[in-house]
Parts: C-alpha cells; structure tokens; sequence
C-alpha cells in the first residue's frame, strides 16, 4: 500500500530561505531558475559489465551497469528480445535509504526509465532475437543510486542511456540451431537517445533539476522524456501538488529544449555519433 | 507501445467500438454501494468494473506511520487475478505499486488532509474487470469513494486518458486501442482549480499532438467530473425517498 512519505526534517528557516530565494528568481546553490546542474559522464569503470557510466549531477551520483546475457523471450513477443531496467537506492546513498525490497520510490525511479527507453525504441528489440521462441539476449539496465543529492530521475535516465550507448557484446554463429558465443565483441545497437528532463515546483514558480534540499518544499514535479527528434516520449508527475494546464506545456517545452543540450553532453561523452 | 497494423480507425473516421476519436466510452457510477466501508463507489467504463473504497479517516495503524500535522493517505490498487485475459497473481506486481503511488499522489492533491493530524485515510481500489484506462476510472471511482465517505475535499478529482490511434489524437483507449495505440496519456483533473493531479504519458507524440491530446483529456475530465456529481446526488436522493417513505408508513 502507497503511503504518505514522512519527510526527512528540514529547518523552517531553511525552507523559507529557498522559497523567498526562488520568489527572488534564485536559488539555494546560487543557480537561475532554468540552470541545470554541472553534468559530468564517465564510462566504462566497470570491465566486467557489457557497459556502464557513472553520471554526477552537481553532487548526485549514479551509477548504470548493463549486462547482456542470453535468455529466452516473453511468449508474446517470441522474435524480440527483453529489456529489464532495474534501480537500487543502494544504503550508502543516503540516510534515508534502507537495505530490503524496493521502495516504491525505487520502482517507481526504475519504470520511469524503463518507459524512456522502451517507448522511444532506443533498443531495437528484433535484432536481438537469435532463435525465435527459444533465444534472445536479455538487457539487464541496472541502476544504483550511489549519492542522493536530488533529481534521481534524470541522472539514473541519464546514466543508463550513456552506459547503453557504450555497450558492446558478444557476436554469434548459428550452428544448427545451437548458439556458439564468439570473442568478438560488437556494439550493442541504439536507434534512438531518449532524455529525461525533471521541471520542478516550488511555491508556483517552476525551476529545473532540483537539489535535495529544493527537493523537501517541492509541491509537484513533472518529468518529460523526449528522444531523439524531440517527440515526447514518456512523461511522469509526482508529489502531492498540482500543475496548472500551462505550466504543464510550458514544462514540455523546457524540457524538450533542455533535452537537446543533454543528448548533445551524453553524445560527447560516449562518443558513439 | 507497438506500431498497429489492426486499424484502428475506420473510412469514416470511426473508431473499433463504434465511436468518434473525441467520443468516451459509457460510464456507468453508483455510490455507496458496500455496508461495511465509510465510502464507496462503483465504476463501470466500457468494459471495466472497479470498485472503490475508503476507510477513515481512522487512527493510523501502525502507530509509527501517523503525521503530526495531517492525516496520513493510503493507498491500493490492486487488480482481481480473474479481472484479465491470463490469470494474474494477487501479489501486487511493480505496476500496480506505481500506479498506487501515483493515484495516492492525485488524490492527495483534493483531501484536505490538514483537518485530521495522526489518523489515516484509506483508499482501496479493486480492478474485477480491466479494460483500457483503468487507472484513471479507478480515481473517478475512488474520488467519490472518498465524497461519499464525509472526507473533506477541496474538489472531486475526475480522470481519463487520451491516446494517439492510427496517427490521430482520440480520447478514453480500450483495451485493444491501448495495446495497438502509439501513445496513453492518463490525466487527472479538478476543474474548478484548473489542477492536474496525475499525468503520465508513454507513446510517441510530438508537442503539438500533446497539447491538442491534453484539452481533449481535460475536456473528458470536466464531463466525468458532472456524472460524479450527479452520482453522488442520485445517492441522496435515494436516501431521502427512503426517508419519506418510512416517514408515510409510520403515520
């Protein structure tokens, strides 16, 4: 059952500091209401995985490991192989994160990302069957929030997108009808870059990619995913305010925007195009 | 969402059931249907039946999760292992601890929850037969669960999805329109504040197509939001017939 969060604590004094600061057009780090935190991707950390990166958004780390194993597909999609995302709020990451089964707050975080991917046909999924009804390869996205310092969404979005884009695997021969592994490692193919991009709301004035603290008097946020051509592809409203139908599609907007300047930074990063 | 080859619209620009691209399907809401429950509601939308709950506001259970300042809101929807085409376990899946997240969410948004410190307000939505868009006739249902429980509101919260079918913004998917459909946009919606309470989108729409999808969901909202009314009102006049009636008996 989805229950009312009990909010960490945060000073009244605090609290008023960041809503008077932002009526003031600014915020608690001194950023302008549309800045974005310093994004900064590094990959390929973990040799073991097929790809990873870790993404740090201001002081928020993520961390995305992709492994690529051979598996067998759903029953309705028996020519498609499977994509599986998901997130950790691993302990370490933030007082308020427990060891145990996934908090609502991780499968949310982990379904967010998933729809980004899945719906903007990043992976094209018919290429990875092998044997259809018997054999495809498996996309496990695997992210681990490694330092909470707010705007989870779109640093794990990010994070996953940049470690998919690194992604190699194993090619493979057919030997009657039996799949023999080869050494040759050939890129995992992406067909498409979707972005994530959270506007946040604060005392009615919408700013992007909150902090933490920001995060503890946001009213409402809305995430919007768009892809490569800039159509929307997922979006996603939490917290217990509402949106007026404007800042809705001015959010869309800003998002889309936003979400250019995102791709070209994980593009750069990945150096995949 | 996969690219439809069925078609969903036919030459006369007529959807699979028979209705216009803006046209919803018939909605059908009874209030204060369960004995036991402080507020109740039933819902039917094309081929859903959801029933809707609400328990409290009640002292909260366990004692840790109650807010000093505020009633604390849970909730579930869950969705009967017979309610589709294949069985479904009644352990409740990733799914439907989203979606419970996101209809607390959305509720959350019209209680006034301040008015009731260290109790809680309980909402149970029970999916027994799931068409397209179900999450969003289980908020229409469990708003006036939660009307019909006496809970204070700050308006009753109305919802419905748009889609995009054969390339054409349509409104209120069925099942096989939101399988072969491009895109579901659920929104949830109070009309006097002009406030969404939920909105989730997965598909392909280009902005526009987004924005055109977003007036029609509102608009849907604000005709679900007068059959709620005029449900809830049904209920009371039930109620004061019945008073009249045992009022003539006794004289």
């Amino acid at each position: 059952m989805s229950s009312t969060p009990q909010l960490p604590p945060i000073a009244k004094v605090e609290q008023k500091t960041i809503v008077d600061l932002i009526a003031r057009e600014k915020r608690i780090d001194e950023r302008n209401l549309m800045d974005y935190r310093n994004l900064k991707i590094e990959t390929g950390l973990v040799e073991k995985a097929n790809g990873s990166a870790l993404v740090h958004l201001g002081k928020t780390k993520v961390m995305t490991g992709i492994k690529i194993e051979l598996g067998e597909p759903f029953p309705d999609t028996p020519n498609q192989g499977v994509l599986t995302v998901n997130a950790e709020l691993v302990p370490l990451a933030s007082p308020s994160f427990e060891p145990g089964p996934p908090s609502e707050t991780a499968i949310e975080l982990a379904r967010v990302v998933d729809r980004g991917l899945r719906e903007s046909k990043a992976i094209p999924l018919d290429k990875l069957c092998v044997v259809p009804r018997k054999k495809v390869f498996v996309v496990f996205v695997d992210v681990y929030v490694l330092d909470h310092d707010g705007n989870l969404i779109d640093a794990s979005a990010t994070s996953a997108l940049a470690a998919l884009l690194t992604s190699k695997m194993k090619s493979y021969e057919l030997e009657e009808g039996e799949v023999r592994m080869k050494d040759e490692l050939v890129p995992l193919p992406i067909h498409n870059e979707p972005v994530a991009v959270t506007v946040a709301k604060i005392d009615g004035n919408l700013v992007l990619d909150p902090c933490l603290d920001e995060e503890l008097v946001v009213s409402s946020r809305l995430t919007v995913t768009s892809d490569g051509e800039g159509n929307i592809c997922a979006m996603q409203k939490g917290g217990m305010g509402p949106f007026m139908d404007q800042e809705i599609r001015q959010a869309v907007k800003i998002a889309i925007a936003k979400g250019k300047e995102i791709r070209d930074i994980i593009r750069g990063a990945t150096g995949r195009r | 969402m996969s690219k439809s080859e069925t078609k969903l619209i036919d030459e006369n620009g007529l959807r699979v059931d028979g209705r216009k691209l803006d046209e919803l399907r018939p909605i059908r809401m009874e209030v204060g249907l369960l004995e036991k429950a402080d507020g109740s509601a039933y819902i039917e939308q094309g081929k859903n039946r959801i029933i809707a709950a609400v328990y409290g506001p009640r002292e909260a259970h366990p004692k840790h999760i109650a807010l000093a300042d505020r009633a604390v809101i849970r909730c579930r929807y869950h969705m009967a292992p017979f309610s589709v085409e294949e069985r479904k376990s009644p352990a409740p899946s990733r799914r439907e601890l989203e979606l419970s997240k996101v209809i607390r969410e959305a509720l959350e948004t019209s209680i006034v929850s301040e008015l009731y410190p260290r109790t809680s307000i309980d909402i149970f939505i029970e999916v027994l037969q799931s068409d397209g868009g179900s999450r969003c006739a289980g908020i229409t249902a469990a708003s006036l669960a939660l009307a019909d429980a006496g809970v204070p509101l700050r308006e009753i919260v109305a919802a419905c999805a748009a889609t995009k079918i054969d390339g054409k913004v349509a409104l209120d998917a069925s099942d096989i329109e939101d399988k072969e459909g491009q895109a579901d946009l659920p929104v949830a919606f109070m009309p006097k504040s002009n406030a969404v309470t939920l909105i989730q989108m997965d598909g392909s729409l280009t902005e526009d197509e987004f924005n055109q999808a977003l007036d029609m969901a509102i608009g849907a909202c604000k005709k679900i939001n007068e059959m709620q009314i005029e449900a809830l009102k049904r209920k009371y006049l039930a109620v004061k017939e019945q008073a009249e009636e045992t009022r003539e008996a006794a004289n």
